[in-house]
Parts: C-alpha cells; structure tokens; sequence
C-alpha cells in the first residue's frame, strides 16, 4: 500500500453569501497518493466534523469529471495542475507528502458565493432557457436517418457538446466572461442542420443573456480553454462572434 | 390497504396492447391542460423528458432536482450507449428482438406488456433525440452507428463516444430550458423532496427542503411524478453519482407506495477495482468496451508476474471458455459472478487480488490504435487518470461494482404506483428489467417513460379523475411538513459521536457482503440483524454538524443514510424470501452443477411488491404471466 501523505489545505471558509470569508488552514495527516482531491476534502471534512467544526461545503455529485458539479481553484488554477480534469479526477499523486494545498471557489460577479466553496451557477442555465435548444416537441421528428450529417462535422458538434457547465472558463477569464460556456453550445448546434433555423434568434438571445447576467467580454486570453476539462477549443468563440454577425446583418 | 396489485396490462395480443391502450383513454382537452399542475421530482432522462414534454402539451409543469442545475442528474454519467430496434446494420435486429431480448436478459421477471411496449416506443426515442442535436455517433456515410452491447447479437447500441447519457441528458435538458424559458415549467434547483402528501387517497403534493436556506416548502398540484434513480449508493461504493438516494422513493413507500423486488440489485462487471478506505464512489468503465476487449486471468493462483509476461498458454479467457457463443459479451449477471469466481479462486491480480484484467492488446494488433482511441479514447483517459497505469500497453484491471437498481417501487402498465397520483418513471420504478437489466437499456426506458408513456397515461388519469383544488395551507401540508423538519431536528440534536459516512460505509459492507453478488439464507438473516442493530444504533450516536438554516450536505446525508437504514433490511428480507436464483440475484443454494442460476418458475414467478404496514412489512405477490415468450433456462453458451 502506498505510503501516506501529510498534505496543508489552505481553504476558504464563508459562512453564507453575506459575511465575509477568509482562509482557514487545516493539515491532513493521512492523505494517500490514490485518494482523488475531493477524497482529500472528504477525509478533512471527517476531520472537522469529529472535532467539532462545520465541515467545509463543496458541490460534487459523479466523481466521474462528467456532471459539471465541482469547481475549485486550486493553487491559483481552476480545477488544478491537471490539464484536462476537472478536480473530481485530480488525484493525489501528483503532490508530495508536505504539500500546502490553496482551495478557493469560484470567482465571478456572476457566480455568487452560497457557502464556502460553493457558488451560485445558475446564470448558466438562464443562457440556455434563452435559446441553448432546439425547438422540437416530442413525437414530432421524422426517422433518425433521414438526415444525414457528415462525420467530421457530427464530430466537431460533439466536441463542443461535451461541455459539462462546470465554470472552470469564467473562473479562469480576468473578464469573468462567459463565452466559453455560450459558444460552445451555439457551435454544437451550429455545427447540425438541426440547429439550422433558428441559428439567428439564438446567437442573439444567448449572447444578450450572457450580459444581462453581468459576465463579462472575451478579449482572447484563452486562459478559458487552458483550464477546460472537456478542453473545449476557443475556435467555439469564434464560431459564435461569426453567429453573431451574420445574424446582426441580416 | 390494497392487497391485490392489478397490473391494468391491455386487452389483445402483444403487439397491439399499446395500440389499443391508447385508443381507449380519455383525453384531456387541449385547453384545460394548463389548468392542472403536475409536479416533477427529477431532472435525469426520466425527469426531464416528461416535465419538456408534459410542458410542451399544456400542463403547468414545477420541476424538482437536488443539484444546482438540471444539467446535472446522474444520468449524465451514462456512457455507453442506448438500445433502439432501428434495424440500421440489417442485421436482423426487429421491434420483437428487442423484446425478446430484454425479457430473457430480466431472466423472466417482468412484464411482457411492458417490456414490448418499450421496445416499440425505442425507435421514436432515437429519431426525437437527433432532432434535438444530439451528436451521435456517425458512419462516413453520415448515417448513425451502432455497437453491440451484452446480451444481444445483433448491434442496435446508439452511442455519443463515451458520453451517450450527457448527450441524451442535455438534449431533455435543453426541451426543458426552452419550457422554462417560454414560462411552462418552474424550476426548483438544490430541492430535495422529503414527503408525498396524499389527500384523500391521492397524491396532491410533496414537501421539499431548500437546500441553500434550510426551508421547508409545500408544493401542492394534481399528479405527482417521481423521477428520482435508483438506491445502488445504499451499498456506499457504487457507480452512481454521490447525491444518488432513496428518499424520495422510500418516504412514498413509507406514505403506502408498494416498493417492488428491492433485492433485483445490478453488479456491473467492468468498474475500477478499489484502492482504500478513503474510496469514496467507483468508476464504471462502460460495457462497451467488452466489444474489444477480452477478460482473462492467470491460470495458476497468486501469479505476480507482470500481465505481458504471463504467455497465452497460461491465461484463462474464461468467459470465452466457458460461454462460446457469446463470449465476452455475456449480460452483466454472468460477468460478474464469473469474475467472482475466479477471485475466490485465488486467480485475482493486482495489489488487492480483487481484480480480474480486460486485455485491449489483441483488438490493438487487429485495427491498430487510432481505431481503439476513436471507440475508447475517453474511457482510457478517465482509467489512466485514476489508476495512473496506461491501458493501450497493460491490460486494465477491473471488478464487479454496484451499479443499477431493477428493484424500485412498483407501478402499473400505466406507470402508477398504487398510490393514485403518483407515477414513477425510470430507474426510481421496477418495471421493466426483471432481476437483470441488459446494458444500454436503462437509457431507452427513462426517455421511453418521459418523452413517450406517461403523456399519454397521465392525461388518462387526468381525464378520469375529479381533482379539486388542495391549498399548500391544507392540514395535510402542515403535518407532513412538521413531520420533515421534525425529523432533521432529531438528526441534528443526537449530537453522537459517529459520523454519517462512517455509518454509511458500515451498512454498505453489510449490504454487499450479504445482499451483493451470492447470497445466502444465513447471511441474509443475519444481515436483518446487523442492519436493524445499526439503525438504531445510528439513531442514537450518529453526529451531524451544523444547522438546518444554511446549507448543510451532511444533513442532507443523514436524511438518505437513514432511509438506506431501513432499506437495506427490506432488501434482505427481499432476497431471503426469493428462494431462487434469478438474473443478479444468486443465492448459492440455488445454483445448477456449473455454477449457474437456478430459476424456479413454479414458485416465484412473480413481483415481490411490499408494503409498509405498522408491523412491519408485508409481501403482496403480483403473479408474472408469459403468454408469448417461453420460460427457458437462459443460456449464453
Ligand atoms: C456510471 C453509469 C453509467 C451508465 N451507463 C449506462 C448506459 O450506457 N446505458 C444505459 O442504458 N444505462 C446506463 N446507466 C444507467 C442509467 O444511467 C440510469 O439508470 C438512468 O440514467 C437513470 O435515470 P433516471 O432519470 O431514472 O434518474 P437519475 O438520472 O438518477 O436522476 C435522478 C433525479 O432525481 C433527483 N432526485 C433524487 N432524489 C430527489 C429528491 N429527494 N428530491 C428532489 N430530487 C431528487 C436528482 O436530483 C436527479 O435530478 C449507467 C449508470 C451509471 C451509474
Ligand atoms: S463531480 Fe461531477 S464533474 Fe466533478
């Protein structure tokens, strides 16, 4: 078995979306370099719970890098060292026994705090309800294969489907801007004959939206697609601004 | 208290059934729809393709889920793919196939008529998601793929990669967006539903805890649908996401809802082998890969040498030893309990010995990498992250992990549970996979219920049934929500020294122990005893932080492990009472000379459906009949 590590989590603690927070600093004496990151925290918030202290809140669900759920910052970087991995499925054997860990959430105008390392995401749905879909009522499609849709670009709509809507894009942008996220979803569907007719009505709505909810502008930092796990490319974002001004001259 | 179960199958053959149903009901006029309220509790591909699509005929929809969007149901984790009868390949794949399929992979314990009925309805689900974008994957044709999963020979597998649930899941999720943007479905995120309330006799409504504030709410409406997964996590380690749970299901049951073959339970053969304590969930690595991949252990015991020294000679391929015909792609009962084996055998590897390896060397050499890493790419990834090890060059290691509930509560053909009011869609229900669910089906029959079932039966209820208004004030509210609040006080106030997780892990061990892959009758009796003994136990020394004002996730977590409390006891009893070996449920006294399961058809071909009563529980037995397919011996040899 491996041998055990003693990992410091410098972690930030807010009692809820009105107080003020700050870092509390906590040791893990027995962290193992198999355990995932969140394992880390689970094994911390055991911890605290023994000793009489609140455990500290975190959003996890699947464990699995696929649901969107985590997000933190870890040493200054949105879901940590790994490229391509959400924190989920950061694991510790990229540390070394005597580590200090610094655990922060999200951070964005548009992401309040709720509690701890839990923000308020829901800004990104309300981009989707704008027009992040297809409008097509149940029972009405016609047979799958009557549409057919060259690979390469079915690929290309895949890759940029496989956004999870964790945050990392707006938590890394020095604009707290959200193009990574809305692009994706109107390259996906600009990329199908499906998403077609309503490309227009789309690109506006859900680029309108992106403002309203106080994100900010992209300025090509790219520092969005550095920390995506599903490494969606910022091609998206340039997809999207071309959406947008087709949509604006017409 | 209902004490015979009537199942409402339709009259006529097989494949009429579904056809005559629908020309029977009543409908509901197109204008009155708005006017009634249906409350969704879940946003997985049950949940959310019935709140779009009820949405999108009229209702007034309220949607429920417990994660901060959505988006993000466990469903989203589904990987590998979802069955329809398209027939695409030509290879002889037909709507009856499908059927047949799925009712010998349920080891024949469920409904003829509702399993037909899915298979049906499983052509329209692909056609309904690529409309709305889902980017499966394609030919160079620009036609759709397909791949072959266990239980079947013949490929009608539909596959986004390896993120087939995400995409199936943002395409609901999207249906919904438009709903909720156009005003027709209110959204409750961070919700956890904690009651059913029932007015007289029906379900008119459930109480919620908001999960950022602590409050405890009532929502009222005329039709109830529990959309809410299944329990695996009620064994701790499982491949289900961490929020996975029971409650809702179970406070329903404990309101009068018949819970259904809670020990028809799915150990899936392909997850990463666990590592420590610490381990929190497992990870799945999809079915799929068995398509490539070839299991093997070494043939001599405790064999330590590295797997690409170990020549062919001295490897045991025993899936294909022992199941010719179907080989590697056996259903997922069959896999697990033979991975089972050769551990006990002492044939197990890597640092635990619980773990049997999935060798991708062979399929490499025939279609070269680029070819694997197009089907697997991510799944490799994911494997390589967590253990560290690269399976393009070493064989991955893999074991048996919980992974999917057939058991759930018990609903009839219309999807209704005894309780009027309350439907019960996808994984939360026990319809339609008999004691073995066939991979890539789940995601069939959670979109099958949502998008193209319950708007047709519960406009039939609808239409039948007087439904005057009930106010959030009723009596029924305030009790149901004084009993929820009572009830987290309590948890709160024991102020005990054990943690919930330790609880949890400590009735999980009991649970996959006694209630996992083999079972027996001593270790089930005494599993009632040390579940029941733990249960109390928790009740009196379990220790949660906090307060119930703010968010609290470990109060969240003591509310579920205390329904799993009580849950894994039924699920013993369950088991106990089954003297049979059927689909994932072994009881080793039940096995034929070669190890396999030994049905028997004339005592227990039926739904074990239970009911809490004040002593206790009590089985009500709905009897199977198979008026079209033949009770055989399932054999994949
Ligand atoms: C890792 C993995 C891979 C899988 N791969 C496949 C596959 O390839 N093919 C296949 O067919 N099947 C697969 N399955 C099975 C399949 O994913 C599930 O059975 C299916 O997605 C369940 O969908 P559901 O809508 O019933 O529930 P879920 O998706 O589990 O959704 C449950 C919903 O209920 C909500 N909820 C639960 N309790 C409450 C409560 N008390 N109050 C409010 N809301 C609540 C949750 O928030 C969530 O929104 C896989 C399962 C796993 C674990
Ligand atoms: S917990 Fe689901 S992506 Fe990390």
């Amino acid at each position: 078995m491996a041998e055990n590590m003693n990992i410091k989590l410098k972690v930030w603690r807010q009692a809820g979306p009105h107080t003020q927070g700050r870092f509390e600093t906590y040791s893990v004496p027995d962290a193992n370099p198999h355990m995932s990151f969140l394992e880390l925290l689970d094994v911390l918030n055991e911890q605290l719970i023994k000793s009489g202290t609140d455990p500290v809140e975190f959003d996890h669900d699947c464990r699995e890098g696929i649901c969107g759920s985590c997000g933190v910052v870890v040493d200054g970087v949105a879901h940590g060292p790994q490229r391509r991995t959400a924190c989920c499925q950061l694991h510790m054997r990229h540390y070394q026994d005597g580590d200090t860990i610094v655990v922060e959430p999200w951070r964005a105008e548009a992401f309040p705090i709720i509690k701890d390392l839990v923000v308020d995401r829901s800004a990104f749905d309300r981009i989707i309800a704008a027009g992040g879909y297809v409008s097509i009522n149940a029972g009405s499609a016609q047979d799958a294969n009557n549409l057919p849709i060259a690979k390469d670009k079915a690929d290309l709509a895949m890759d940029y489907a496989a956004c999870i809507g964790c945050g990392a894009c707006v938590a890394a942008c020095p604009n707290a801007s959200a193009s990574l996220f809305t692009a994706a979803k109107i390259s996906h569907l600009a990329m199908l004959p499906q998403g077609s007719p309503e490309r227009k009505k789309r690109v506006t709505a859900m680029v309108d939206q992106m403002a309203e909810e106080g994100f900010g502008d992209c300025s090509n930092h790219a520092e969005c697609e550095a920390v995506c796990p599903k490494g969606i490319s910022i091609s998206s974002i340039a997809t999207m601004r071309r959406e947008y001004m087709k949509a604006m001259l017409s | 208290m209902t004490t015979v179960l009537d199942s409402k199958i339709p009259e006529g053959p097989l494949n009429e059934k579904w056809g005559n149903y629908k020309n029977g009901i009543k409908l509901v006029n197109p204008a009155n729809k708005r006017k009634h309220t249906i409350l969704v509790v879940g946003t997985g591909l049950a949940g959310g393709s019935a709140a779009s699509t009820l949405a999108e005929l009229g209702y007034k929809v309220k949607s429920f889920c417990i994660q901060d969007s959505p988006r993000r149901a466990h469903s989203i984790a589904a990987q590998g793919g979802i069955n329809a009868a398209k027939n695409y390949p030509n290879d002889g794949d037909t709507v009856w196939r499908l059927f047949y399929d799925t009712v010998k992979g349920g080891d024949y314990r469920s409904r003829e008529a509702n399993v037909h009925r899915l298979a049906e309805v499983s052509n329209e689900i692909i056609d309904q998601c690529v409309a709305q974008g889902v980017p499966f994957a394609r030919e160079y044709g620009g036609l759709l793929d397909n791949r072959s999963f266990g239980g079947a020979q013949v490929s009608r597998t539909f596959y986004a990669r390896g993120q087939t649930g995400q995409q199936l899941l943002l395409g609901a999720y999207q249906s919904m967006s438009r709903q909720i943007g156009l005003g027709n479905i209110e959204m409750f995120a961070r919700q956890e539903m904690l009651d059913l309330v029932v007015v007289d006799g029906k379900a008119r409504g459930i109480i919620t805890r908001n999960l950022v504030t602590g409050e405890i709410e009532s929502h009222s409406g005329d039709a109830v649908l529990l959309c809410t997964g299944g329990y695996g996590n009620v064994y701790y380690l499982s491949t289900n996401a961490k929020n996975s749970n029971v409650t809702a299901a179970w406070r329903c049951h404990k309101k009068g809802a018949a819970f259904a073959n809670p020990c028809f339970t799915q150990i899936h053969p392909t997850c990463i082998p666990v590592s420590g304590d610490y381990q929190s969930k497992l990870t799945l690595m999809s079915e799929s890969l068995r398509n490539d991949g070839r299991v093997w252990v070494p043939k001599k015991q405790g064999d330590n040498r590295r797997p690409r020294d170990i020549p062919e000679d001295e490897r045991d391929y025993y899936l294909e030893r022992r199941y010719p015909s179907f080989g590697n792609l056996v259903p997922r009962d069959v896999a697990s309990r033979n991975a089972k084996y050769a551990c006990d055998e002492g044939k197990g590897v890597g640092e635990t010995k619980l773990a049997v390896f999935l060798d991708f060397a062979e399929a490499i050499n025939r279609l070269g990498k680029p070819a694997i890493e197009a089907r697997y790419g991510n799944l490799f990834e994911m494997y390589e992250r967590i253990t560290g090890e690269n399976p393009y060059e070493t064989p991955m290691r893999i074991y048996p992990a919980v992974h999917y509930t057939m058991g759930g509560l018990w609903v009839d053909y219309e999807l209704q549970s005894n309780i009027p009011g309350l439907f019960v869609l996808g994984e939360a229900n026990f319809s339609d996979h008999g004691a073995n669910r066939l991979g890539a089906s789940a995601l069939m029959q959670g979109l099958a219920d949502g998008y193209f079932v319950i708007p047709y039966t519960l406009g039939n209820y609808i239409a039948n049934n007087e439904l005057p208004h009930v106010a959030e004030t009723d009596e029924a509210f305030a009790k149901a929500a004084s009993d929820s609040s009572g009830r987290l006080e309590k948890l709160l106030s024991i102020q005990g020294t054990k943690t919930v997780t330790e609880y949890h892990r400590e009735l999980g061990r009991l649970v996959w122990d006694y209630v996992g892959m083999s079972r027996t009758a001593e270790g089930l009796k005494k599993a009632i005893v040390e579940i029941t003994a733990l249960r109390e136990d928790f009740w009196k020394n379990v220790l949660v932080p906090g307060e119930n004002s703010t968010m609290n996730k470990n109060l969240e977590f003591a509310g579920r492990v205390a329904d799993f409390l009580e849950l894994g006891e039924l699920m013993a009893r369950d088991a106990l009472e089954r003297e049979e070996s059927c689909g994932g449920h072994f009881r080793e006294e039940y096995q034929s000379e070669d190890g396999e399961a030994s049905r028997n058809d004339d005592l227990f071909t039926y739904v074990a459906a239970w009911f809490h009563t004040e002593n206790g529980h009590q089985l009500v037995k709905e009897p199977l009949t198979y008026e079209n397919v033949k009770l055989t011996t399932r054999s994949y040899k």
